[in-house]
């Protein structure tokens, strides 16, 4: 039995010194077969073994991850989680996600720190004030929380922001969602590997993947850095790296790889109470718990799998973050880092099997999929256990390429994160 | 309060300047101190020694370093404005007049609430709220996590703009020198020597480095002295720039690296007006020589943090260079030969040293040396515990051995503490570069391994320790750098002659034991400033947290805002030898940029304000503005978006301006639409290629309008074509795709059709285009161009005419944009506003009314033209917007397979409908959701959206156009638009166009 997290616990491992915690996740060798093998050990990939797990009693699986668990995007994003897309199948994906996330520290006994300190999405032009409230209207029917606020309202609920009529691009109001916020990223890799790894789950670091085994159009293996192992079920999930290995399979994903680069302040004390996001100024801004301002904004021009990007990306959010928020021009930059975001054409994910009977792809989220981790793994295990997509990841096949039914969110919704 | 100036200064020496005394005050209390101390030396030569409280814990914190890698003396700089927040007091150069205040204490450093956090320190071990606080879910929203908010963040951030400007340059060069140090500033001369251009930056104030706080000699002249030679030589090579206070943060691809240069700061706060607070460098060179030095480990035991435990570096350097006195009573403790330079420093200046206690059993020549002068030196002997609260008072001397404490040891007292656990190469940058560092197990750090990039790293963080040799390799590194940039030899300088010092290796001791087992008596720090313990790392490990990376996340080692420059290291030994395992198979965590921390203000630089994207206005701009219109941002272009009369709102202005084009006369800036010119052979081939329809058999003079999709089948941009010639088009686009379009050409041209011969040139910024547009503007053209054949027949619509317009030659084309007649005039952009002039001029009789971006808008969706951007999205099709009529059937075209794809060619996809609200005065808003039955709870299925709305005074009524599934079929049905606060508004779905259905006004 795993050892429960709670006020009282860490108080008796406190009087006794925390000799007796134990391990969050073992550290297995891996075994020659598995019922189920997950490809990458970010937040999608230890979701969906954990409730392959918990909803699905599959509990013979491996997740292989080729450095350390949480290492990838996971690790590396700007925490953002909001729900609040502009189609149908997006805002129901979203937003069961969102729910999720409204239990998942109960759920895993584990703090993942969401925040719900409200999302806001600045308007800067006519367009934007257009696509903003079209959103907001959408929203509203879909049971997502919206709200438009006007330049006073943007003002009220985020004071600091410059909302003055004389700069380059004026701030003409904005959408908010209040259940949106942040979450500790890493807290939600360890949780969901603990709460896997206590249903028995192998979770195997410093495993890559390095081909598949394929007989008769399905899978019957993976080859690893570790050894080969038997599986009749791979769920890939490795963000930047899905294009690679589904090539090994022999299939093309109408993915391509970029660098995102996101950076934080050092600590001060608290000043920014919600998280501002501006498409046309084109950066977005949040406190997290430590002090710390935590900001991001476009992809890297090219392709990449280097974990790093240019520093005039940085110079321009730079020059936009202190459009908004003057305030913090004197401010330093602390740390700043990059993650290799895999993004379809019309920037929504794949949630899909393939033509490899057994092999399936969970990917394409780009800039914005850690709001989406709890639900997409949920999701995800579905479509794995059933060999059938989960009604909402229905939408997002590849054959969505092939047929033409693509859910554009960049378009309308037009918000990176 | 005032206290005596610099009570605790040596009776002479150091490098400052005691006939300047400057006056400061920190925490309200004002000191004094001189020209050339930092912040910290003039703090610790008043005495004071407790600077700062540590982030969770609030313990009491003294100066531990002398630069960079301070985790404990952060202040707050200065109020108001001009205050900043979390910078490091060693690094603060005293001016007179500065105002710091400690961060992290409440209600002062002495009396410090949060210290309450000590009491429960037992339970807030690493990653104590990933284990509580989770149920239930609304005390942590109102309750837990406010409070940890609250509690955490260092400093404060300004309350107002930063009154400061910043500024940015691009440099060039042969050779950067990074550090001024000995080996930096041999490199910078074994380079500049050969004639390269050389950049040598360095963070501090002076040059010099360690030579500043060293007592050694170079060829007989004391260290400073040499520095001051070095310094002059490299200031008469014309080539050569040395840039002070200037630190290098950042080491990016094809030898590119960042820098900050602080050209204010030193002088306090508005001291020069107008020019630049700090600078941002970028330089690209040809090689780089990295000699950043190294950063002396502390040592991890028990509450080795206490006020007063220093550095042994830090010691030496405050007492050599800036006389600080820093105690009456030392002891110092170390692993290594290195802190003997502190126990000269210390005999020197005459300061009283109750001991060295050195962990090596034979701690070797300098030990011998020290005891020679008298000294105490306990050899094989740790510190165990320390004592005092805000400032130490003495240490535990136990004797040591294969890591365990003898029973019995000694006492001692004392006011200062210096500790060297070894030195950490600043391997920073290298790493930055992409290389790979090295465990060097005699050495005992990580140094770099094979450079990644044109470059060399020499001196301490290349490993390198001693004098002679550090020199040696800084000139052979400058020396091959200018030859392999084709400077020079290569030949190396000879090296300045030092005197050998004996030495012996230094001791791997990574944690000290202390008098009770790990984490029950005292606290291990690694990391000071996030209070991060060796206990910490041995329950993150016993938690399953392996990889370096966990650890650090875990417990947050190495994240403060020194960047683990003191505690990466320690951390990972301790973690290794945890996990028993040997360092390198730990790893290192690899480093990022920046080094030390970068103002937001000098990264954004000049780009604020109207610079933060460039504002595009027409030649006619200044009249618009001149006549009161209101603009509208479009892309970067500034357009009137209506001009009000005096009284008028939007809607007074737009219903105005509306009729007077239906009625009598409109003219409208149209010189933001994108131009581009498209030229040559295989023109016309070209733009059937790209657009829905064909160009290619277009007549010469005239006008097209077209769609381009994108290979999805997506409407992507539009625009009116116009053939002025064979082999020569004129392609207009949207304004704010201008840029879009032209890229796009261009990749295409590139990429997939290299075999077409086609120019493509934007000539936006070149001509300017006046819409006249009503029925009037024949007569007002036929006035304006008494040579120009402006009857129907002779200039139809679609078709262009060049000639002379109100005396200019231009370009006239008859187009519409509106559903009136209307001709757009054509000049050069310089002789955009004398047209425009000679046009208001010549419409006066006509009753010519200007008018803006809103009532075009309205009079376009009157006929049901569409807008790219608000009726499409990047999800509607041509077909969609039912202009099948454009789209050729015969020729292929960029995005036409996709139009047969099974969803794409689906019968009920969201198409082009018009609106017409119940209620004739209500304006549907633009966005709003359509559904079929009003009521309902979410998710409610949805029909479409309302892509445009306006009241028209045309049709004297609301209308709108808008995208629902199936529209056309559903023609005369009744839909929803659910609003917020429950209202729900019912239209009717009709044809999109609401206007002059045959097209008789713009075609007559
Ligand atoms: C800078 C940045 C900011 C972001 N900000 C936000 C935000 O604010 N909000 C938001 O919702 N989203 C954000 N994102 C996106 C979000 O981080 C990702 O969409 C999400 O984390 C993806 O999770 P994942 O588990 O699929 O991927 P990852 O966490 O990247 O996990 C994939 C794992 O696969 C492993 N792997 C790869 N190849 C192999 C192999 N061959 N064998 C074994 N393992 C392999 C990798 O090592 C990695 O650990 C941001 C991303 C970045 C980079």
């Amino acid at each position: 039995m795993k050892q429960r997290f709670s006020a009282f616990t860490l108080l008796r491992n406190g009087l006794s010194w925390h000799e007796n915690w134990q391990r969050q996740w073992r550290s297995p060798d891996p075994k020659p077969a598995y019922d189920v093998v997950i490809v990458g050990g970010g937040g999608h990939g230890l979701a969906t073994a954990y409730y392959l797990a918990k909803e699905h009693g599959i509990t013979n699986v491996a997740v292989l991850e080729k450095g350390w668990l949480g290492g990838g995007n996971t690790g590396r994003n700007t925490t953002i989680v909001r729900s609040n897309y502009l189609w149908d199948e997006s805002a129901a994906l979203y937003e069961h996600s969102l729910k999720l996330w409204e239990g998942l520290s109960a759920d895993l006994n584990y703090n993942v720190m969401l925040s719900q300190r409200g999302v806001m999405n600045l308007a800067h032009n006519l367009g934007d004030v257009r696509e903003a409230q079209r959103r907001v209207h959408a929203n509203r029917l879909n049971g997502v929380d919206a709200e438009w606020l006007d330049t006073a309202g943007v003002k009220e609920f985020c004071p600091i922001i410059n909302t003055s009529p004389d700069v380059r691009y004026p701030v003409l109001g904005a959408t908010l969602q209040r259940r949106g916020g942040t979450a500790r990223h890493d807290a939600v890799a360890w949780g969901y590997a603990r709460g896997a790894d206590a249903r028995g789950v192998d979770i195997i670091q410093n495993c890559e993947v390095t081909g598949f085994d394929i007989e008769g159009g399905a899978i019957v293996g993976v080859q690893t850095t570790r050894g080969a192992i038997r599986t009749s079920k791979v769920g890939v999930v490795a963000a930047g790296h899905n294009s690679v290995l589904a090539a090994k399979a022999g299939i093309r994903l109408p993915l391509q790889s970029h660098p995102l680069q996101a950076l934080v302040s050092e600590p001060i004390k608290p000043v920014h109470d919600c998280v501002v996001m501006s498409n046309t100024v084109h950066v977005y801004v949040s406190q997290s718990d430590k002090g710390e301002l935590v900001m991001g904004a476009g992809i890297d021009g090219y392709n990449s799998y280097a974990q790093r990007g240019s520093f005039h990306i940085i110079e321009h959010q730079m020059a936009a973050c202190l459009e908004l928020f003057p305030i913090f021009s004197r401010l330093r930059m602390l740390r700043t880092w990059g993650g290799i975001v895999d993004v379809c054409p019309d920037a929504s994910p794949l949630l899909t099997k393939t033509p490899v009977a057994g092999l399936f792809i969970n990917g394409g989220w780009g800039t914005g999929g850690f709001k989406a981790t709890p639900g997409s793994g949920h999701v995800f295990a579905h479509t794995i256990a059933r060999d059938e997509p989960h009604p909402l990841a229905a939408p997002f096949s590849l054959d969505r390429f092939t047929t033409g039914a693509l859910i554009d969110e960049h378009g309308a919704a037009a918000v990176a994160h | 309060m005032t206290k005596p100036m610099g009570s605790h200064r040596t009776a002479n020496g150091g490098r400052i300047d005691r006939s300047r005394p400057l006056s400061f005050m920190f925490d309200g209390v004002t000191y004094g101190g001189f020209a050339g101390d930092t912040l910290a030396s003039a703090l610790l030569a008043n005495g004071v020694h407790l600077v700062g409280r540590s982030f969770k814990y609030h313990r009491p914190r003294g100066v531990l370093t002398a630069g960079a890698d301070e985790p404990n003396a952060l202040v707050q700089l200065e109020r108001g404005a001009r205050t900043e927040p979390n910078l490091r007091a060693t690094q603060v150069e005293l001016y007179q007049g500065l105002v710091a205040t400690s961060v992290n204490a409440w209600p002062s450093l002495t009396h410090d609430l949060g210290a309450v956090n000590q009491l429960l320190s037992r339970f807030f071990v690493a990653g104590f709220y990933y284990k509580t606080f989770m149920r239930p879910k609304v005390l942590w929203d109102r309750v837990y996590e406010p409070f940890l908010r609250r509690m955490a963040g260092l400093g404060r951030a300004p309350e107002l703009p930063d009154p400061d400007i910043y500024d940015k340059m691009h440099v060039h060069c042969d050779v950067l020198v990074v550090g001024a140090g000995p080996a930096g500033l041999a490199a910078a001369l074994a380079a500049g020597r050969t004639g390269a251009r050389v950049i040598l930056m360095d963070e501090q104030a002076e040059a010099g480095g360690s030579l500043l706080s060293s007592a050694e000699s170079l060829d007989g002249k004391p260290a400073p002295d040499w520095v001051a030679d070095a310094l002059a030589e490299l200031a008469s090579l014309p080539a050569v720039r040395v840039l002070q206070r200037t630190s290098v943060f950042g080491y990016y691809d094809q030898n590119f690296l960042c820098a900050v240069e602080r050209r204010t700061d030193h002088l306090g706060p508005g001291a020069r007006p107008g020019l630049s607070r700090q600078r941002l460098w970028h330089v690209r060179a040809a090689r780089v020589v990295l000699a950043t030095g190294a950063h002396e480990r502390p040592l991890v035991f028990a509450d080795n943090d206490r006020p007063g435990v220093m550095q042994a570096s830090a010691v030496a350097t405050y007492v050599r260079r800036f006389g600080v006195r820093l105690g009456s009573r030392a002891v110092i403790f170390t692993t290594n030969d290195s802190a003997y330079d502190a126990v000269d420093a210390l005999l020197a200046a005459g300061i009283g040293i109750a001991a060295v206690v050195d962990s090596r059993p034979d701690p070797g020549p300098r030990a011998e040396a020290a005891r020679a002068a008298g000294v105490v030196v306990h050899a094989g002997c740790v510190v165990a515990a320390t004592h005092g609260t805000r400032r130490i008072t003495g240490v535990e001397v136990r004797g040591c051995e294969g890591g365990v404490l003898a029973p019995a040891g000694l006492r001692l007292s004392c006011d200062l503490l210096a500790i060297s656990g070894g030195w950490s190469p600043a391997v920073h940058l290298f790493s930055q570069s992409q290389g790979r560092v090295r465990w060097d197990e005699a050495k005992l750090c990580f140094v770099p391994g094979e450079a990644a990039q044109a470059q060399t790293s020499a001196g301490a963080c290349n490993g390198t320790f001693g004098l002679g040799a550090v020199l040696a390799e800084g000139l052979a590194a400058g020396a091959s750098a200018a030859h392999l940039a084709g400077f020079g030899d290569g030949a190396v300088p000879a090296t300045p002659a030092v005197a050998e010092v004996a030495a012996a290796p230094g001791d791997a001791l990574w944690l000290v034991p202390g008098l009770k087992p790990l984490g029950r008596a005292g606290k291990h720090f690694v990391d000071f400033q996030n209070d991060v313990t060796a206990f910490d790392i041995r329950l993150a490990a016993r938690e399953g947290f392996e990889s370096v990376e966990h650890v650090k996340r875990y417990t947050t080692n190495g994240m403060a805002t020194d960047q683990g420059k003191t505690s990466n290291v320690n951390g990972l030994a301790i973690l290794a030898d945890t996990l028993g395992r040997a360092i390198p198979e730990v790893g290192t965590t690899t480093f990022r940029a920046p080094y030390t921390p970068v103002t937001f203000g000098v990264m954004a630089g000049r780009d604020l304000g109207e610079m933060l994207d460039p504002v595009r206005t027409t030649p006619i701009h200044a009249w618009h503005v001149a006549r009161g219109a209101l603009f509208e941002d479009v892309g970067q272009w500034k357009r009137p978006w209506y001009f009000p009369l005096a009284g008028e709102d939007m809607h007074a202005a737009v219903r105005r301006e509306a009729k007077a084009v239906r009625d009598g006369l409109g003219v409208l800036d149209a010189s933001t639409l994108g131009k581009i010119e498209i030229r040559g052979r295989d023109a016309g081939v070209f733009l059937d290629r790209i657009y829905t329809n064909l160009f290619s058999k277009l007549g010469i003079g005239r006008c097209r309008y077209g769609l381009m999709c994108k290979e999805d089948g997506m409407v992507f941009d539009d625009g009116v074509t116009a053939r002025l010639g064979p082999d020569h088009y004129y392609m207009t686009t949207t304004t704010g795709g201008a840029a879009r379009v032209l890229d796009w050409l261009e990749d295409y041209l590139q990429t997939e059709w290299p075999d077409l011969e086609v120019y493509c040139t934007s000539v936006t910024e070149q001509w300017s285009t006046i819409a006249v547009s009503g029925p009037r503007a024949r007569d007002l053209l036929a006035d304006l161009a008494p040579g120009m054949a402006v009857d129907p027949e002779s200039f139809p619509f679609l078709s262009m005419r060049e000639g002379m317009v109100a005396g200019l030659a231009a370009r006239v084309f008859r187009i519409s944009f509106t559903g009136e007649l209307s001709y757009e005039i054509n000049v050069p952009s310089h002789l955009g506003l004398a047209m425009w002039q000679a046009v208001m001029a010549a419409g006066a009789r006509h009753g010519i009314t200007p008018y803006g971006t809103e009532t075009m808008h309205l009079l376009r969706a009157e006929k049901g033209f569409i807008i790219i951007g608000q009726e499409t999205d990047g999800t509607v099709t041509p077909l969609d917007l039912g202009m099948d009529w454009i789209v050729s059937k015969q020729k292929d075209f960029v995005g036409k397979r996709s139009l047969t794809r099974s969803d794409t060619a689906r019968a009920d996809r969201k198409r082009l409908v018009g609106l017409l609200p119940e209620d004739e005065g209500e304006v549907l808003p633009e966005g709003a959701q359509l559904v079929e039955m009003a009521g309902g709870t979410p998710p409610v299925p949805m029909l479409g959206h309302v892509t445009s709305s306006y009241w028209s005074p045309n049709l004297g009524r609301s209308f709108a156009l808008a995208l629902i599934k199936g529209g056309p079929e559903r023609l005369g049905q009744i839909v929803f638009a659910p609003l917020a606060g429950g209202r729900t508004v019912k239209a009717r779905i009709v044809e999109p166009v609401f206007l002059d259905r045959e097209g008789s006004r713009q075609n007559g």
